[in-house]
């Protein structure tokens, strides 16, 4: 008899993420549905604006990765253009993306995935002066993980326990047997948990130093940079290399020693072992380290053929929106001119929790639609990233990755789990961290000589343009490509990373990496499915961006209209 | 001056108040201070900063220190709706040394899904638990949109579906205050731009209440921080503009507080990015800052811990906590025009009119004198 078991909201994610899941009577998971709830309308905002407000806007689609879009828009519209911008500006941008890489990825650790690995009212019962003797196992000089703060942190976490008044830590799954760290380990991770909020927040300056703010920076113009005066001040500079330094340190000595901890913990734990199901990758080049060299090449990996990279071609990218809330004149040609929602809403049936509305699986279910490459599904982010460039031979890569899985003693399989997509994503933390070092020091060689950071774009009203631009954002390989007519956005699609991870099941009936990765998976208990969350917490979800009407073959998003009689 | 005694009578009734409610934190904040290695010196300068901004005299800041250390009495419930989760990232921003955090820390944060550890079922629980305990204590806080059309089905969250419209509606009932944090609670923000196409409002446009509008794309973490703690230590809003904004944030135009309104006065502008004019720091209108029609206290405040603001990177003001900028200022980069220009002395209320041409929806600005929940005395 199986059981259905609804999860909504997912919480800890960039959004709104409805996770449904039908377990046998073993408890192991047999289908698995992933749904957006939100949708914006974004495109359909953009059309008939000036394409120089579209960085600033498509910003808005996302505040946690925030910048990747605005980046990217811009420089989609400097490909349809042809505007070349200076080499200052492309190395400050590539900065400003590497100190919201580190920032992202501390953030998305330690405080949004990390108590799904980190069982907080176990970490009271902890010894803190073994606990900090267990710390240097995994750094020969720990952060944050000494007696006296390790005291400190039980005492501040005892107090909230004892009055069983835990705020945020209420009425989570303590206590699961799939936490597998000792008290001691869950202790020195907990403060690591507090330690990288103050950390974030010196990654967060170092965006803002360029960037004027953050969330939301405003420096990108289409031609190039507008912190010139920043760009220009050696204390500035100086500024950002030392907050560098801090979120640096932090990252090789407290995030690559908690994930070689964890690699260790749960090295047996079942549940993180699988859920890489979608054998296929996909990862873009980017950050620029000197005039023509990128610290990550671009690529895909077909069917886990590592052998076989093939280089990315946009035109094998296509869509289905079988079971996505549009309605759409073929399931296997959706770009038939008008995107009209079409919102089925969910089906009363019994779950676990009692009678709840679920998911229709048969028809629609989710604001993301389905992309495709070659008609496979395929996964981005940090791991795809890593696996793209150690098949290719990127010596960099290689050699990080090697290094670790020397440090774990896990073979190279190991990275075709949730562990590895979790410790994949450290891993490029530290690399683009060091990578912006050699961006920086050339900007510093460059600026000697040269202090162009713009370039004046020129728009032709009488002709039609098209572009697009692919980055490395910090969820995955990131696309947008536009249209412009008339002097004004006539189109505009932008190819997302968790739409690539988080879409429907499609035509063929091939699911997405977030539903394929839930496959198999046996749950401790349906009603507190840990197990599900901790797998979807390693894609780092983020749904506002994933929600996009996409449309690659370039016809026009056309006629949006809201069918009042559409239920 | 006789109104601010009154006020500060007010303020210490209002802690008063608060004090007979259980603590619901297992220990001060100056034990957590103290854990943290925070001085009691660093404190004072916070309270006094905190005062500062509100604009009140300096023995305010007793006040300012009694209410962080009471603001575990208030529960906190935050919904996010149609947004980007910027203004919780901007949130989780402050400054260090962590105090602006503590204090959110401190304030018993019932509700928030990019915080809390629990997840699905359990979350909802979670909410439904907290407006039914603190029904009329508890503060809500609002970060993004409501979509209104087609039955508000474009957003739904939690096991049982129910629509973003149909929750906030819900939480709103029983709040002792209501802050829209952000421009998309405010006005509407991104989704609700021309055409708007899933009839995203307001969250004042939804709710039979009033509510206090943050606008800013995200607001800093100051104005979020200080909203919620002119509330714990008065129990009321703050004095208010047209659009609801408190006016010690919101009070000035950007272009009045500008580090580089001399270069204004003085007719010294950048006329295209990366030019001479902008490496020596001009004037940005004629590269399309908004600076002058809208109201924020950014040049002051900064972001990021005084970082910078978007001006100091060299780019104009993009206008982000006005109603409807996204259309009304729009072609951000290009000036917006010398016709609005002669409203530059006009007062907050008049010019905000004129420039935004906005049909404010039933919010008398100051007519809003107070939001208890409940009368002090209950």
């Amino acid at each position: 008899m199986s059981k259905r078991v609804v999860i909504d909201p997912i919480t800890r994610i960039e959004g709104h993420l409805r996770v449904e899941v039908e377990v046998d009577d073993n408890n192991v998971i047999t289908k698995a549905w992933s749904s957006s709830t939100l949708w914006r309308g974004i495109e359909v905002i953009l059309k008939g604006r000036t394409p120089m407000d579209v960085g600033l806007i498509v910003q808005r689609i996302c505040g946690v990765c925030t910048y990747s879009h605005y980046r990217c828009g811009t420089e989609a519209v400097e490909d349809a253009l042809g505007v070349k911008i200076p080499l200052n500006a492309k190395y400050l941008r590539s900065i400003m993306q590497s100190s919201l890489y580190m920032h992202d990825h501390i953030v998305h650790f330690y405080h949004l995935h990390g108590l799904d690995w980190v069982d907080v009212v176990s970490a009271l019962s902890a010894d803190p002066a073994l606990a900090a003797q267990v710390a240097m196992k995994y750094s020969d000089a720990p952060i944050a993980a000494g007696e006296g703060e390790l005291k400190a942190v039980q005492a501040r976490v005892k107090g909230l326990v004892e009055t069983g008044k835990l705020g945020p830590f209420a009425n989570a799954y303590w206590g699961n047997s799939t936490y597998r760290f000792s008290p001691e380990q869950n202790l020195i991770a907990l403060s690591h948990y507090l330690k990288a909020l103050e950390v974030q927040r010196v990654a967060a300056e170092m965006l803002a130093i360029f960037g004027g703010k953050s969330p939301h920076p405003q420096s990108i113009v289409v031609g190039g940079v507008t912190s010139v005066r920043d760009m220009l001040s050696p204390a500035r500079l100086q500024e950002w290399k030392q907050k560098h330094a801090i979120v640096q340190d932090f990252i090789e000595r407290a995030y690559q020693a908690d994930i070689v901890m964890a690699a260790e913990a749960f090295g047996t734990e079942a549940s993180v072992l699988g859920g890489v199901n979608v054998n296929s990758f996909l990862c873009g080049e980017d950050f620029i380290t000197a005039d023509g060299e990128y610290l990550f090449q671009q690529g895909v990996i077909l069917h886990g053929d590592l052998a076989n990279v093939q280089d990315i071609d946009p035109s094998l990218i296509k869509e289905d929106v079988t079971h996505a809330w549009y309605k759409a004149d073929g399931p296997q040609h959706p770009y038939e001119g008008t995107t009209i929602p079409d919102y089925t809403g969910f089906i009363e049936r019994d779950t676990v929790y009692g009678k709840l509305p679920t998911i229709d699986g048969d028809g629609k279910y989710s604001w993301v639609k389905s992309p495709r490459y070659q008609d496979e599904p395929l996964e981005v982010g940090p791991l795809a990233c890593l696996l793209v460039n150690y098949a290719r031979g990127n010596q960099v890569v290689v050699n990080a990755v090697d290094g670790l899985l020397a440090r774990t003693g896990l073979p190279l399989e190991a990275l075709f789990t949730t562990l590895g997509r979790t410790a994949a994503r450290m891993l490029q933390t530290v690399l683009v961290g060091q990578a912006s070092l050699q961006t920086f020091d050339a900007l510093l060689v460059n600026i000697q000589s040269d202090e162009s950071t713009y370039v004046k774009p020129e728009i032709d009203p009488d002709r039609v343009y098209e572009g697009y631009s692919m980055i490395e954002a910090p969820r995955g390989m990131l696309s947008h490509w536009i249209r412009i007519k008339d002097a004004k956005v006539e189109n505009y699609q932008a190819v997302v990373p968790t739409t690539w991870n988080a879409g429907p099941v499609d035509a063929n009936g091939k699911m997405g990496p977030y539903e394929a990765s839930l496959i198999g998976l046996k749950l401790e208990d349906p009603t507190k499915p840990l197990e599900v969350i901790r797998i979807i917490h390693s894609f780092d979800p983020c749904m506002a961006c994933s929600v996009h009407v996409m449309d690659y073959n370039k016809h026009t998003l056309g006629q949006f209209k809201i069918d009042p009689n559409g239920f | 001056m006789d109104t601010h005694a009154a006020l500060y009578k007010q303020g210490q009734d209002r802690l008063n108040y608060l004090r007979q409610f259980a603590q619901r934190q297992p220990v001060s904040l100056q034990q957590k201070m103290v854990s943290l290695g925070i001085s009691r010196r660093d404190f004072i300068k916070w309270t006094a900063s905190v005062t500062a901004m509100f604009a009140l005299p300096l023995p305010f800041s007793n006040l300012v220190a009694e209410a962080a250390e009471l603001a575990d009495r208030v529960p906190l419930i935050w919904l996010h709706l149609a947004e980007c989760t910027g203004c919780s990232e901007s949130l989780i921003r402050t400054d260090s040394p962590n105090l602006d955090t503590l204090i959110f820390d401190h304030i018993s944060l019932e509700y928030h899904e990019t915080l809390m550890a629990a997840s699905g079922w359990q979350a909802e629980e979670n909410l439904e638990n907290a407006l039914e305990t603190y029904k009329g204590r508890y503060l809500l806080a609002v970060e993004g949109a409501v979509p209104t059309a087609n039955n508000g089905t474009f957003l739904t969250v939690g096991c049982k579906g129910h629509t973003g419209l149909h929750i906030v509606k819900e939480a709103a009932e029983n709040a002792a205050a209501i802050i829209s944090v952000g421009t998309c609670a405010a006005f509407g923000g991104v989704q609700a731009a021309a055409p708007n196409p899933t009839g995203a409002k307001g969250v004042y446009e939804v709710v039979d209440k009033p509510v206090i509008n943050l606008g800013g794309c995200p607001p800093s973490e100051k104005n979020i921080v200080g909203t919620l703690m002119y509330f714990i230590m008065f129990g009321k809003l703050p004095a208010l503009d047209m659009f609801n904004r408190p006016k010690w944030a919101y009070g000035a135009r950007v272009h009045d507080n500008c580090e580089r309104r001399g270069r204004f006065d003085a007719g010294e502008f950048v006329e295209e990015f990366g030019d001479e004019g902008a490496k020596e720091g001009y004037c940005l209108y004629k590269v399309g800052c908004k600076g002058p029609y809208t109201y924020n206290n950014c040049p002051t405040e900064r972001f990021n811990h005084h970082t910078s603001w978007p001006v100091l990177a060299g780019h104009g003001c993009m206008g982000c906590s006005e109603p409807n900028f996204w259309d009304d200022m729009a072609d951000f980069e290009k000036p917006l025009g010398r016709q609005l220009l002669h409203g530059i002395d006009a007062t907050a209320d008049t010019i905000g009119a004129v420039i935004l041409g906005a049909t404010v929806v039933g919010i008398g600005a100051h007519a809003v004198a107070s939001v208890f929940a409940k009368p002090l005395e209950e």
